[in-house]
């Protein structure tokens, strides 16, 4: 069953019949194939499914990273396998934040210069940058460690200023590839905590990928299943 | 990406690898520095060169004769002439009209007139010429013992170091600050003859003038000057008429003393009584400007003769040794730009997972490349000033050099390397060019990298 069918003036994002194939030798991966969804504005959806299910790689489709074999990948509109690289540029700057397993924090950089860095591309001024990054950092609770390098921090600190980062240009998706992978259970709960408030309090989209269904199910408001590349079911939580 | 963010992110990616970085930016400066090297002494060479010919007066002069004048410089010339008889004269007017030409420094007469001084009891013979105020920078004048005339008009005389021995042979020094009798021949103007002898009529002149009665005198005249200096050798090496001298006065000075010359005979016959003159010497401003001067002059109707075409070889010569000095100062910058290459390869190779990242929070691929030849660009900034800062010391030592073997051979020191202004700012320019089109493959290379494949590989 698919949602491709509910509300598509309404839905922030839509897929129909995407599908990724990676060459392999003399064969072919079918590491998407055919997914069709429908994701709401402000919705919390979990993608979830064993390795090599295909998550992460309809995740970097959404996040306009990666482009489809076939398919669509509807943002906001826009359909992303017809956008220039400059406009998939813009649109992983404007419209979309991102959160990784593990964190991909630059190390030479302070936590300042981290969450700065996406606002220096959406070419915003010294100043409202300066304020932005003091505000994201207040926002995940770490206003005291401005000038710290990422080595210095837990690994909870450390997604915490990669999400940080990924609201710095105010982004309406945010997109988090098993954002508590590399985190202790209570660690992870917290973040997951966070991400949830702040997409009720920002009114974000988000998509994670997990593997962890306990967690997805007490965060996510949907969950999606993936297998083989497939969407093989969909679970709606109260 | 804003420019100063670009600047700013460059240069902490390359402060992140001093030691590697900074190897490179001095192997692009031993390239730069190379590069000046060879050019500057080009350029030295050049200069140096240009310095010895302008100091000969030779090469930025145009001498100027009527083609009325059948003892011209290029004979063949003359047969040419159709009519020389109607050519146009070299009489004041015209004098004063290529005075005003541009680039025009100095319009003077070439005055050589037989005279004596008279120094202690003694009549010494000899030829005296008019110096114009710029044959001080002649290069005879280096070695001058004394002083040069204060001035155009001044009742100075210099004279050659053999006429100073003829004066005083034990100690010829001693007369500078004498004053010495000048005795000479004055030209004076007849009052008109209006006598029924029969009148003579040629040329365009005479045939204009319903009087023919010119005529001038040649009076024995004295007067004192003082010998201010003495030179070893002839001036603008012996080569013009006023080098063939042995007492030299300023131009100006045979001018107001009037001094009898054989071109005022031609005077009386075609100038209508004017003064005229055999040839003038026109110094142009410098030696590139001559070919134009020498044009316009020519199509006043008069002969004109430089030394162009020896200073046309020189620029060719010089000009091909320039090319090859550039060839082999560049070689070493050639091997610098492959430093270049291989650093920012390496750059790349190490940050694929930071430009992942970057790419994945919203860098484009103009950013990515923008930001990798902004840091070749500033390796070749800083290479090419420390090159330049490494180029000026060799450059000064070659100078050392050249001085102490020079004076070992009691020569006078010469800068045979000179750094330019514009040579300094044509190294840096080429140092971050040479820089960014070797930024060229690796910053492109970083521009294709794939998010998805970094992000996944690290």
């Amino acid at each position: 069953m698919t949602s491709s069918s509910t509300g598509v003036t309404k839905s922030a994002i839509r897929t129909n019949k995407v599908c990724r194939y990676y060459p392999m030798g003399n064969s072919v991966i079918r590491a998407v194939d055919g997914v069709s969804l429908a994701i709401e504005r402000g919705e919390f959806v979990a993608l979830l499914g064993q390795s090599g299910s295909g998550k992460s790689t309809l995740l970097n489709l959404l996040a306009g990273l990666d482009r489809p074999t076939s398919g669509s990948v509807v943002v906001q509109g826009r359909d992303l396998a017809t956008l220039l690289s400059e406009e998939l540029a813009q649109y992983r700057r404007n419209v979309v934040g991102m959160v990784f397993q593990s964190f991909h924090l630059i190390s030479s950089m302070t936590i300042t210069e981290n969450v700065e860095l996406p606002m220096r591309f959406a070419e915003m001024e010294r100043a409202q940058r300066a304020q932005r990054v003091r505000e994201s950092l207040e926002r995940v609770g770490l206003s005291h460690r401005l000038e710290h390098r990422p080595s210095e921090l837990s690994g909870g600190e450390q997604q915490r200023v990669s999400l940080a980062r990924a609201l710095a240009n105010a982004p309406s998706l945010l997109l988090a590839d098993e954002p508590t992978g590399n985190l202790d259970s209570h660690t992870g709960e917290d973040i997951l905590g966070l991400i949830r408030d702040l997409s009720l309090s920002l009114g974000m989209t988000v998509v994670m990928v997990t593997h962890e269904r306990a967690l997805a199910e007490r965060f996510a408001q949907r969950l999606i299943f993936l297998a083989d590349g497939k969407l093989v079911s969909e679970e709606v939580r109260a | 990406m804003k420019g100063y963010d670009m600047i700013e992110l460059a240069g902490r990616n390359l402060r992140q690898s001093k030691l590697r970085n900074g190897l490179t930016t001095v192997g692009i400066s031993v390239g730069v520095a190379s590069l000046v090297a060879m050019l500057s002494l080009g350029v030295g060479l050049q200069q140096m060169a240009t310095r010895r010919l302008t100091g000969s007066g030779l090469f930025d002069t145009v001498f100027v004769t009527s083609k009325q004048d059948y003892r011209g410089f290029d004979r063949d010339e003359d047969r040419k002439t159709p009519h020389p008889e109607n050519a146009p004269i070299l009489d004041e007017p015209a004098r004063g009209k290529i005075s005003h030409l541009a680039n025009v420094t100095e319009v003077e007469p070439e005055i050589r007139v037989i005279g004596e001084i008279l120094y202690g009891g003694q009549t010494h013979f000899g030829f005296v010429t008019g110096l114009p105020m710029s044959a001080r920078e002649n290069e005879a004048f280096d070695t001058l013992q004394g002083r040069f005339f204060s001035s155009d008009e001044a009742d100075e005389v210099i004279l050659l170091r053999d006429f100073a021995k003829e004066l005083n042979d034990q100690d010829p020094k001693s007369l500078i600050g004498q004053e010495v009798i000048l005795r000479y021949g004055e030209r004076q103007a007849l009052a008109p003859d209006n006598s029924d002898r029969p009148q003579l009529s040629g040329g365009q002149n005479n045939a204009a003038d319903s009087d023919d009665s010119f005529g001038f005198s040649v009076v024995r005249k004295t007067q004192k000057v003082k010998v201010v200096g003495i030179i070893d050798e002839e001036p603008y090496g012996g080569m013009r008429t006023v080098s063939r001298g042995r007492i030299f006065l300023p131009v100006g000075t045979t001018e107001r003393l009037s001094m009898a010359q054989t071109s005022d005979a031609r005077g009386v016959l075609g100038g209508g009584g004017n003064k005229i003159y055999m040839t003038l010497t026109v110094r142009v401003k410098d030696p590139g400007k001559v070919a134009a001067v020498q044009d316009t002059i020519n199509q006043m109707g008069f002969r004109t003769f430089s030394i162009l075409d020896a200073t046309k070889s020189l620029r060719r010569f010089f000009t091909v040794l320039d090319l090859f000095l550039g060839i082999f100062g560049s070689l070493a910058l050639a091997v610098a730009t492959l430093a270049i290459i291989n650093t920012l390869v390496m750059a790349v190779l190490e940050r694929r997972r930071e430009i992942g990242v970057m790419k994945a929070i919203g860098a484009s691929d103009v950013d990515v490349k923008k930001l990798f030849f902004t840091e070749a660009g500033a390796m070749g900034l800083f290479g090419g000033l420390l090159g330049i800062g490494l180029g000026f010391a060799i450059g000064k030592a070659i100078n050392f050099g050249t001085g102490v073997y020079l004076r070992n051979h009691q020569l006078p020191a010469e800068s045979v390397w000179v750094l330019p202004p514009w040579l300094i700012a044509a190294a840096i320019g080429f140092s971050i060019l040479v820089s960014l089109l070797a930024g060229l493959y690796p910053a492109s290379r970083a521009a294709r990298l794939d998010p998805v494949q970094t992000l996944k590989y690290e």
